[in-house]
């Protein structure tokens, strides 16, 4: 009956999983802008790789403050 | 290009889309309503980032309005950058500009690229919820003071108040988000866990039961100890104040289940509840976090600070200073540009004032001052640059002190709702059902005392009550958001139906904030004479002229000659040979009339009375229809700080019952406000202005009506969008349907609770199907909730 035991492991690590990566969606701020990220996508692509720096250099920013 | 002149259509400008009414200007084979908007398309245009127009259409706003060269000048000063700049080393600086002009995807676009337009900028971030753009530039290439004015110079222009000065930005707090995703992984977990128990268990694999069991305890731990703290907690506060609120009967029924349950797993006697607690706690944080979900672009707390610039200009020995407004001291010489705010009460010591009061009294026509005239804080300058003498700090000005002063009410949120009076009838009720099981079970059979007691506890518990309550809430708070009417918090729900007197303010509220309709009664004019009155009132730059030119329409190339402007009575000049006046009924005809109509402009040619353009307020539309409807079922009052010149048409549509007050001072609004509490009422007022704030917060709910939701709306209980007012009477009524909604659910619940128990003591309902009900008992009422409050929303046709 030990399958059971490791199913269980199995199933609640993932649900844990499931859980710290809602914990830090939330943490990151994901709920704050719902509009924003949705437009972004839209972009075309030259808009897109100036985004793409624009988000390199704040976590850059974001690196350096902490 | 041709083409397009002639046609009849009026061109739309390609930067902002207004019509170009005005003037057109024609440059790179587009059309420009303004030299702002073409400015705007230049910087683009030369930078190559055209792109912004193909993503929307016009996505500018108009840039009619021009921004004054030096306005930003105070950003160079370090110690207001300091309180602005959110992070900074040597590098680089990071800021955060609050534009309110952001509204599309072009926007969002353009403000992302900025690093394309000024190398010194290094990224840009948008936040389109909070209208928000976080900047983070080099100050070693550019500086804040570039920057700001590189937001300007797009059409972005920064909006930077008094209150950014040294304000913690308030995050939004997280914490019931996260205690919800913890008690949700707890309780699939454990629901998941005890179906070997309910389905029964082999005997030989008893070992598998405790690890179950066990399993259950430990996941339970996270609910009982972290996530049910939102319930200890709200229930403590409550009951340090003397007061039973409904949290404290759910946290004795949580308690309970906890203890049982972990008293059966260690004793080995059963299996727990643990699925019902955890259920529960989730359910009803779900409810709370739906209720409080809040519109993080508004701000119900606004004070004078938020209108206030940060800084003014200050002249120090014949030169000009930029000083931040905390530092203004008596005695100071302040430089009013156009458009600006004054800071302080003081003495007009150079230049002549047209100060625009609207915002702050509601009168409706800005007021002319000369020199040596006392001006009062919280008025626009809207002429040429005028300069001041202080002779009131800036928090002891007459205005500011009002707005500061607190009012005086007995608002205790979240404690005065229903619910918690039903709650307490309800746990006075369940405790002496407990008692009484205990008693009986004591001389009947001591050995199951304990756990019928808790078996009543737990069954009791008014959980039920709670969340019918908060998700009725969420949806109603919900469907009136889509409707644009945004409430404070739940409890303005109830306060919206609980409102037995209606009070309006007029100014902004009732009308739109200017004089719109204009008619002109008196002998026929020629064309001609039309058109000289025109060339005349062009200059002038009283409003009232302003609009009489509008209506001459085209009056270029008339030559006037001796045109003199009397402050406060009217103007004349030579126009076409012909000595023309326009002003008040005294300037124009000698005669002191009865009434001290502001609103009225009289107007003679060679002496000879021809007439008078007579301006009225504007209504809102579908407004006197409201306010006969609301007639019929409320007392209503109309308090305004304009003068009487609508009293007539507003007593023809409130009825003869109806309070009209007129030339009403800010504390006056306040003092009849609170006139009206004292005769019993509970009073809602809905005013735009500062000088409505007072009564705003007195009120026993306040509505802010607001332009639209970028606008600046003083502390209030709800905002409104000015066009959603016709629909008031519809959002009172959705509102007293509220209270419907959630007794109905409550008593639903109580009828299953009471079903579920007669099957339980006649031992028919087996574990499992108990432990499904529960859950979906829930899941039901959640449902009864929903159901019933889309109903009432239809029904009262809100979308």
């Amino acid at each position: 009956m030990s399958v059971i035991i490791i199913l269980l492991i199995a199933s609640i690590s993932v649900a844990a999983l499931f859980l710290a990566a809602f914990i830090w969606s939330v943490k990151n701020g994901q709920y704050e802008d719902e509009v924003a990220p949705a437009v972004r996508i839209l972009f075309d692509d030259a808009t897109l790789v100036s985004a793409q720096k624009t988000n390199l250099s704040t976590e850059d920013t974001g690196g350096q403050k902490k | 290009m041709q083409k397009f002149t002639t046609s009849p259509v009026t061109p739309k400008c390609f930067h902002c889309g207004e019509d170009c009414n005005e003037e057109v200007l024609h440059a790179y084979d587009k059309d420009f309503c303004c030299g702002g908007c073409q400015m705007v398309f230049e910087i683009l245009n030369r930078n190559g980032m055209c792109d912004y127009y193909s993503i929307s259409t016009n996505p500018g706003t108009s840039r009619k309005i021009k921004v004054r060269e030096d306005k930003f000048s105070f950003l160079d000063d370090a110690k207001i950058c300091s309180s602005l700049v959110v992070f900074s080393n040597d590098s680089q600086t990071h800021i955060s500009f609050y534009t309110p002009q952001m509204h599309c995807s072009s926007c969002l676009w353009l403000l992302e690229n900025l690093h394309r337009l000024e190398p010194g900028v290094i990224s840009s971030k948008v936040n389109f919820i909070k209208k928000e753009v976080d900047i983070v530039f080099d100050q070693r290439v550019t500086s804040l003071r570039k920057v700001a004015e590189l937001l300007t110079s797009i059409g972005y222009e920064p909006y930077i108040s008094f209150s950014d000065l040294g304000a913690k930005k308030t995050t939004v707090d997280v914490s019931k988000i996260y205690k919800l995703g913890v008690a949700g992984f707890c309780f699939a977990n454990i629901m998941l866990m005890s179906f070997p128990e309910y389905l029964g268990i082999d005997s030989k694999e008893a070992n598998l039961l405790y690890l179950f069991r066990y399993a259950n305890l430990f996941l339970s731990l996270p609910v009982f100890f972290y996530s049910a703290s939102e319930f200890y907690t709200s229930a403590w506060k409550s009951l340090k104040h003397r007061f039973l609120n409904i949290d404290a009967p759910i946290v004795v029924a949580v308690w309970v289940t906890f203890a049982r349950s972990v008293y059966e797993i260690l004793s080995g006697t059963g299996g727990g509840y643990f699925d019902s607690m955890s259920g529960i706690v989730f359910f009803m944080l779900a409810g709370r976090v739906l209720q409080e979900k809040t519109y993080r672009q508004l701000s119900f707390e606004r004070d004078y600070t938020a209108y206030f610039p940060i800084a003014v200009t200050k002249i120090n020995n014949e030169q000009p200073q930029t000083v931040a407004l905390p530092d203004i001291q008596l005695n100071d010489t302040l430089l009013i540009h156009n458009e600006e705010l004054i800071p302080a009460d003081g003495i007009i010591t150079r230049g002549k004032a047209l100060i625009d009061y609207s915002f702050v009294t509601g009168e409706s026509l800005p007021v002319m001052k000369e020199m040596g005239e006392i001006v009062y804080a919280g008025g626009k300058q809207t002429g040429a640059n005028i300069e001041i003498l202080v002779i009131k700090e800036v928090a002891q000005s007459y205005l500011t002190k009002l707005w500061n002063r607190k009012a005086e009410t007995n608002k205790h949120d979240e404690e005065r709702s229903f619910v918690h009076l039903l709650s307490r009838y309800f746990t006075i009720i369940l405790f002496s059902i407990a008692a009484f099981t205990a008693t009986w079970w004591f001389f009947t059979n001591a050995s199951l005392m304990w756990n019928a007691v808790t078996a009543v506890l737990i069954v009791a518990c008014p959980c039920a009550l709670l969340l019918s309550n908060t998700f009725t809430n969420a949806n109603i708070l919900r469907r009136l958001g889509r409707n644009h009417l945004y409430l404070r918090n739940a409890q303005v729900i109830e306060d919206l139906a609980a409102a037995d007197c209606i009070v309006f303010d007029k100014t902004g509220t009732l009308t739109t904030g200017r004089y719109q309709d204009m008619v002109y009664e008196g002998e026929p004019l020629s064309i001609h004479q039309k058109h000289a009155i025109g060339a005349l009132a062009a200059q002038s730059n009283h409003p009232l002229s302003k609009a009489i030119a509008a209506w001459a329409g085209n009056t270029n190339g008339q030559m006037i000659s001796g045109f003199t402007e009397t402050p406060g009575k009217g103007i004349e000049g030579i126009v076409a040979g012909d000595l023309i006046a326009l002003g008040s009924a005294f300037f124009i005809t000698q005669k002191r009339t009865a009434g001290n109509d502001t609103s009225v402009v009289f107007v003679s040619i060679e002496e000879k009375v021809y007439g008078h353009f007579k301006f009225q307020n504007h209504y809102r539309d579908a407004i006197p229809e409201l306010l006969q409807r609301l007639a019929k079922q409320y007392p209503l009052a109309v308090i305004s700080g304009d003068n009487a010149g609508e009293q007539k048409y507003l007593r023809q549509l409130l009825g003869y019952e109806a309070i009209l007050l007129f030339n009403q001072q800010p504390a006056d609004k306040l003092e009849a406000i609170r006139h009206l509490q004292a005769q019993g009422k509970k009073v809602m007022m809905i005013g735009d202005g500062l000088n409505d704030a007072g009564a705003l917060q007195q009120a026993d709910i306040g509505i802010a009506i607001s332009e639209n939701n970028n606008n600046f709306t003083p502390a209030s209980d709800a905002i409104l969008a000015a066009s959603q007012l016709p629909k008031l009477d519809r959002f009172i009524q959705l509102s007293k349907a509220n209270k419907k909604v959630v007794l109905a659910a409550f008593v639903i619940s109580v009828l299953y609770n009471l079903v579920g128990i007669t099957f339980a003591v006649q031992g028919v309902l087996s574990p499992m199907i108990a432990a499904i009900l529960m859950p979906c008992s829930s899941i039901s009422i959640l449902f009864i909730t929903y159901g019933m409050s889309n109903y009432f929303g239809h029904r009262f046709r809100l979308k």
